[in-house]
């Protein structure tokens, strides 16, 4: 029953082959003998509702990254100072999931309000890598890609803002999507970076991607930024790529700037893997994104700028830790911050609230917007000639725990890859292509807004080609 | 560059509380990634249009109809000090005004 995908899971469930709350206890029991610090907590029980065999999810068990509220759930975005807190109310996509058929399972561990690249700046404890426990597992969805890969739960939802699902899904090995901004209702998610974060799916292949999707994407009322998905998301189907015209970005595999150069192990993957998109049909040239390289700049400064404004509520009053002891409001404000935010998120609220500060704010915030227009502009350009962008999703596969904590900037440099999409907004898939040294390597296909069933139907043809085989991190 | 006086500086505006060791190893990291970031104002930008949003959306309106919110005590439920239906904070102050 462990070796299904979600979709196979619930195909099995809607022609009653499958007992749905049979797979709920085992993947419960699987959750809560975990060993990796994937999740922040699991269900104590089966789901309040018995599942709805016939709806479309079909009963099929989801695990929620913690960021995403859910009444009554404790809801903590990995912080000490949201340590404990239940929400009155949940959020959106997870409301649809709910909705859909899927219950909630668990919620997984990740980077304090999604700041991180490896998991490890997790005020819970760093998850361990399934294919390597002395690894990371990437982040800021760490706990819901160890859980998925290891087969902790069927499948599991995540936030990316500069790759948090897409390298942590290269990483563990799974397919990790992330959505055109505004597909996804960002209600009810606790926020990062407002203008950058969208939620999608992590999960151990593309049709239980493209499941997932449908059932997240829609207009949100409680979302202004929120947008009516065009069309459906369709379950891929595609066995070929004849015709489509896949373009490799020189600024992003030419090596980087300040050593974000790509492993050869990653790069004869990645090499070996548009070897086989044309072995599919698919065409392969190089083609230009003049300010991509610049977008790592672009993104740790935008980033943080609009972090330092979201984390301005996590104040002691109404939610949350607060410490007192003081003598007055502003002291229990600045105490209790400075107990509640780890050392990654007052590093990046004192970076964002210096761009931001009088005499900067044009040089730049101001500058890395611009920067923001020409890298759309770039990627438009670029998707006149081709349909895809692909790239390796991480420079590294994984690397050990404790190896980049001491060094901010090359930690940042994981995210070479993975940032210059959420800032054009457009939509990106990693899936895996292969192991480098025994370690899982992620591929990038990253496509024009809104071309998600696209995306995912070429996704799917590389897929059955590559033929990855993931059980050895489930065992 | 980010000096001691900046680091505090900026602490202040962000209402972070930061110790000696924190105030010197946060000028060093800050600094570095700033090094790093300042790249950008090289950059010929002269022109362009800074992007604030990615999606083509403007002024979202909706009828202004009043509508039932969250219950009062499901809320104050998270609150860590609850005072009179209302959030209890300690006084702003011997400069403040009036406790809330």
């Amino acid at each position: 029953m462990l070796e299904l995908t979600g979709a196979q899971a619930a195909a099995r469930v809607r022609a009653r082959e499958l007992d749905p709350r049979e797979l709920f206890d085992a993947y419960r029991d699987r959750a809560a003998a975990d060993e990796l610090n994937a999740f922040t907590w699991v269900a104590d029980g089966p789901p309040e509702l018995a599942p709805d065999a016939q709806a479309p999810l079909a009963g099929v068990p989801v695990a929620v990254k913690d960021l995403f509220c859910t009444e009554g759930v404790p809801s903590q975005a990995g912080s000490r100072i949201l340590e404990g807190y239940r929400p009155p109310y949940t959020a959106t996509v997870v409301a649809k999931l709910l909705e859909a058929g899927a219950p909630l399972l668990a919620k997984t561990n990740q980077d304090e309000f999604a700041m991180g690249s490896s998991t490890e700046n997790s005020a819970f404890g760093p998850v361990l890598n399934p294919w390597d426990r002395a690894r990371v597992p990437g982040g800021s969805s760490g706990g819901s890609a160890a859980a998925v890969a290891a087969g902790l739960a069927p499948w599991a939802i995540g936030t990316d803002t500069g790759g948090s699902i897409r390298q942590p899904a290269a990483l563990c090995g799974i397919v990790g999507l992330k959505p055109t901004y505004g597909a996804c209702s960002r209600y009810g998610m606790i926020a990062f970076a407002s203008s950058l974060d969208q939620a999608g799916p992590l999960t151990r292949d593309v049709t239980d991607a493209a499941l997932l999707l449908r059932h997240m994407v829609g207009h949100d009322r409680h979302d202004s930024t929120s947008v009516r998905f065009p069309g459906p998301i369709e379950l891929p189907s595609a066995e070929d790529l004849r015709g489509v015209r896949l373009g490799v970005p020189e600024e992003l595999i030419g090596g980087g700037q300040d050593g974000a150069g790509i492993e050869p192990g990653v790069r004869a993957n990645f090499e070996a893997t548009l070897r086989l998109a044309e072995a599919l049909g698919a065409s392969v040239e190089l083609c230009r994104l003049p300010h991509a390289p610049h977008a790592l700049s672009a993104y740790y400064l935008i980033a943080p700028a609009e972090a330092s404004a979201n984390l301005a509520r996590f104040d002691g009053v109404r939610y949350g830790l607060r410490v007192d002891g003081s003598r007055d409001l502003e002291s229990m404000y600045m105490a209790t911050r400075s107990a509640g935010f780890g050392t990654e998120v007052k590093r990046r609220i004192m970076l964002g609230t210096y761009a931001l500060s009088s005499g900067y704010y044009d040089a730049y915030y101001g500058t890395a917007q611009k920067v923001r227009t020409k890298i759309a502009d770039d990627f438009r350009a670029v998707f006149e000639q081709f349909d895809f962008v692909v790239t390796p999703t991480s420079p590294w596969t994984a690397f050990e725990l404790g190896a980049k904590t001491d060094d901010p900037l090359a930690m940042y440099l994981n995210d070479f890859c993975t940032v210059p999409m959420p800032l054009a907004g457009i939509p990106a898939i990693s899936i895996p292509s292969g192991l480098s040294a025994g370690l899982p390597v992620g591929f990038q296909l990253a496509g024009p807004a809104f071309s998600e069933t696209r995306l995912l139907d070429a996704a799917y043809a590389l897929e059955r080609t590559i033929g990855f085989d993931g059980s050895a991190a489930r065992r | 560059m980010l000096d001691r006086a900046a680091v505090l500086h900026v602490a202040r505006l962000a209402r972070l509380q930061l110790s000696d060791a924190e105030v010197q190893r946060m000028a060093a990291e800050l600094s570095k990634v700033l090094d790093h970031v300042e790249k950008i104002r090289e950059l010929d930008l002269d022109g362009v249009r800074p992007t604030s949003h990615v999606v083509d959306v403007v002024n979202v309106l909706r009828p202004d109809e009043p509508e039932p919110s969250l219950p009062r005590d499901v809320i104050l439920r998270s609150a860590p000090e609850p005072v009179d239906g209302g959030f209890g904070v300690p006084s702003p102050g011997a400069a403040g005004s009036d406790r809330e």
